[in-house]
């Protein structure tokens, strides 16, 4: 168990500190999600009133977007130099590796919504009717729920052609749950018309079901010849 | 067991036959939908057929996961293949029979959208067969065969969530049913099935086949001597 800990903690800071000095991901992330929101908001051009209706269905979208372009960068830096080769000839536990992923496109994603919801606010003038306490749970749990998916896809489609393309249409379908659960629920809190309970439980049932399946299986796909 | 092919064949083209004939002509009219109503004979079985495809991809992509086997793989194949085939159907016709009776094509109700996903589910299935490196399919398939069984159950709920638009179950449900309407959607249910069988059969031999080819190319490949090999790359680049 720690040298789960350790290895998981060591992969990780190891992609922070990559990530800090170059800030690839955060900056193709910002500035996707960036031009979707403009895009959206001109297009749509929307009311205070219906704004709060589809702002859940919109961030959602842009996050999930934005949240792709990460998870597509995750593992190419190891297949550099066969990173993922030398991993896979060593003892350490695969989960380590792919903890270790998943949290750090955690940090990433919540990173990006945290600078991005306030542009949001201003852009759809929005404001929770609903318990506002609970978007930040929304949102973890949403976010955890793509991103550990993500992670898992984007490595099977390491072993596909044309990867990038994969890992969307590996991703979309199988995350369906989970975006109506975080779309539904930040509907519900921002017009406060109805609660958010069930969809948060959901959300936290599909966390909890990929994050053991994934934990399971991802040993096969690491070693998959 | 060549003998059983044939024999099986001619059995379900007489069945389909003899469906076709329930659904279209002995089976009474329904009362406020009309004729509209006889797709149900070709939507409900294709959908149960459909279903049942899923669950033994679902179970062949387990074993394949546990024992390894080709042939479990191969299996998988086949039923996510005519599977995709029979959701198709379902898609295809329930929107023909709702213009009519709901006066909407499509509405985002639980059974709707459980197939709707289903199909989803499946052709990303097929795509990740098609897309990925002919060593790896079967490991990575079967590995999101499981992702796509696990989905299943949350996706019910969460639309199970709104409320449901879809005509109850008419077979098992509290709905009830002229006698003479559930034998032409047994008997449908049944030749249905037996056409899947049969394809995936052929489909199962097909691949099989082609396995066998690739891999007797591949040792050939391996066997044959150096130099017809540099001959043939050395009049490419002439020409």
């Amino acid at each position: 168990m720690s040298t789960l800990a350790s290895l998981t903690r060591a992969t990780l800071a190891k992609d922070l500190r990559l990530e800090w000095r170059s800030k690839d991901a955060i900056n193709s992330m910002l500035f996707f999600s960036l031009l979707v929101v403009v895009i959206f908001s001109f297009s749509f051009d929307p009311t205070a009133e219906e704004s709060r209706r589809i702002a859940g269905g919109l961030v959602w979208v842009a996050f999930l977007f934005a949240a792709v372009v990460a998870l597509n960068q995750t593992w190419a830096r190891e297949l550099r130099n066969q990173v993922l080769d030398a991993y896979r000839v060593s003892p350490a536990p695969p989960n380590a590796l792919f903890l270790a992923k998943v949290i750090g496109n955690f940090i990433f994603v919540t990173v990006l919504q945290a600078l991005m919801t306030p542009l949001f606010i201003v852009f759809y003038n929005l404001r929770a009717l609903g318990p506002a306490y609970q978007l930040p749970i929304v949102a973890a749990l949403g976010t955890w729920a793509l991103v550990v998916n993500g992670t898992f896809f984007a490595a099977m489609s390491l072993r596909t052609r044309s990867r990038e393309i994969m890992l969307p249409l590996l991703l979309f379908p199988i995350s369906i749950p989970a975006l109506l659960a975080m779309v539904e629920a930040t509907g519900a809190i921002l017009t406060g018309e109805f609660s958010a309970k069930f969809w948060i439980v959901l959300l936290a049932a599909y966390d909890v079901v990929f994050t053991i399946a994934s934990l399971f299986l991802f040993g096969f796909v690491l070693q998959a010849e | 067991m060549k003998r059983v092919f044939p024999i099986l064949a001619v059995l379900t083209a007489g069945l389909l036959s003899y469906a076709l004939y329930e659904a279209l002509v002995a089976a009474p009219t329904e009362q406020t939908m009309g004729d509209v109503q006889r797709i149900f004979y070709y939507h409900v079985p294709s959908a149960w057929t459909a279903f049942i495809l899923f669950f033994v991809n679902f179970f062949a992509s387990v074993a394949y996961l546990i024992w390894r086997s080709s042939k479990a793989d191969v299996i998988a194949l086949v039923t996510a293949e005519v599977g995709v085939v029979f959701c198709t159907v379902v898609l295809v016709t329930g929107p023909i029979w709702a213009r009519p009776v709901w006066g909407i094509w499509w509405t985002w109700d639980l059974r709707l959208t459980l197939t709707l996903v289903l199909w989803l589910i499946y052709v990303s299935y097929l795509v990740l067969r098609r897309f990925s490196s002919s060593g790896q399919t079967p490991l990575l398939a079967a590995v999101l065969a499981v992702f796509g069984a696990l989905d299943v159950p949350l996706v019910y709920f969460s639309i199970w969530f709104f409320r449901t638009q879809h005509p109850q179950p008419v077979v098992g449900g509290g709905g009830s049913i002229d006698p003479r309407m559930l034998h032409a959607l047994l008997i449908n249910w049944l030749a249905f099935s037996c056409f899947a069988a049969l394809v995936c059969w052929s489909r199962y031999r097909l691949e099989v086949l082609h396995r066998e080819v690739e891999e007797t190319m591949a040792l050939e490949a391996l066997l044959e001597p150096r130099s017809p090999q540099t001959k043939t790359s050395r009049s490419g680049s002439g020409g």
